[in-house]
């Protein structure tokens, strides 16, 4: 669905930043994709496949870090893992519980030639 | 500037950063801190919509919902019964054909329609271009109906004021629990086709106490299209949104071009 969207993205910044860089080819990108943020990896890897082809990145290497959802409760103060996108408090149950982490879709960085 | 095709849209800060810092052209193999949103791209060009909107202080709201949840009828009924108080303006995303935008011609309120194809969502770059032909400064609200996917445009920012988004009751009143990312990011949340309600199991405090937990912010309202149960709390929803986009945009209403 919208992972081709992002890949397309995904591929412009790279080739962006490595044009500014003066590089000849991406050989690795390093992507995060945090657990919450609605994208599925496996769905960005067979994209940039199919997006790469004919730029500088094709043939690129692309890992994916994987970010844990995490937040923290303004109620009881508790921090723990968040495993969804509601903001019920998982310790206390209150309607409090702000994501910190797991929403992440960045392009880290780059390794040119 | 616009990447995706070149031509200078609504924009006004230049996409591209000053080139005033040193880049090193050592050996092969170097590796370069990107640290950039996958978004960043759609995000500046939303920006850019949004100026473009507060200047002419017209409100702009983003209809989103799965298919079938009555977004074009709520659109034609507001748009016959409101018309006449407020300018509309209406853009209509499919993947493919003009029957929505046929349908709110009909109405008489200028109406474009964008063709997604194979495309998912609407996104800032289709919208910035699809707004090119309306009268912004004359026109009171901006009703962009999104493709029908409760999935994809939560995530693109097309510049509007608020999200909204319809869920009809015969979809089932956990769509807010089983989609969250699209409720989480809606301001206001209609529950649509409620003349429906005596046939069905449908549990509307338990489909709000669902989105609550989602967005504990979320406004709201139950409304039908049908029955006109509702609609009134909602035209009175749009007027006040108008009214305070008009303030926030620093045009008074006997400035407004009539």
């Amino acid at each position: 669905m919208h992972e081709l969207s992002l890949t397309q993205s995904l591929v412009e910044i790279a080739e962006e930043h490595a044009r500014r860089a003066g590089a000849t080819a991406i050989r690795a990108i390093t992507l995060e994709v945090g657990a919450l943020s609605g994208a599925i990896p496996a769905a960005l890897e067979f994209a940039f496949d199919v997006c790469s082809k004919g730029t500088l990145a094709e043939g690129a290497v692309l890992t994916i870090r994987h970010v844990a959802g995490h937040g923290q409760c303004s109620a009881c103060a508790a921090e723990a893992s968040g495993h969804d996108l509601t903001v019920v408090c998982p310790v206390c149950g209150a309607l409090a519980f702000e994501l910190d982490a797991g929403l992440e879709l960045r392009v880290v960085e780059l390794e040119i030639a | 500037m616009c990447i995706n095709c070149g031509c200078a849209p609504t924009g006004t800060a230049s996409d591209r950063h000053p080139h005033d810092h040193p880049h090193g052209h050592g050996p092969a193999g170097r590796t370069l801190l990107v640290e950039t949103d996958l978004l960043a791209k759609n995000d500046r060009l939303a920006a850019g919509n949004r100026a473009l909107f507060r200047q002419a202080g017209v409100f702009v709201l983003n209809l989103v919902s799965s298919p079938g949840s009555g977004k074009t009828t709520l659109l034609e009924r507001t748009l016959r019964e409101q018309g006449g108080q407020l300018r509309f303006a209406v853009l209509e995303g499919d993947q493919q054909t003009s029957r929505d935008a046929d349908r709110i011609a009909a109405t008489g309120v200028p109406v474009r329609q964008i063709n997604t194809g194979a495309g998912c969502h609407l996104d800032a770059h289709m919208v910035g271009h699809g707004v090119e032909t309306f009268d912004l400064p004359r026109t009171d609200i901006l009703m962009i109906e999104n493709v029908g996917n409760l999935v994809c445009p939560a995530g693109f920012d097309l510049g509007e004021d608020h999200k909204v988004a319809v869920l009809s009751v015969t979809e089932g009143e956990d769509k807010p629990l089983k989609y969250p990312q699209m409720f989480r990011a809606a301001t206001l949340l209609l529950i649509n086709k409620t003349d429906l309600l005596p046939h069905l199991d449908f549990d509307v405090e338990r489909c709000k106490g669902y989105a609550r937990q989602v967005n504990p912010r979320i406004e709201i309202l139950e409304l039908s299209c049908r029955s006109g149960a509702g609609l009134s709390a909602w035209y009175a929803w749009l007027e006040a949104g108008v009214r305070e986009k008009r303030e926030a945009s620093g045009v008074r209403s006997e400035e407004r071009k009539s």
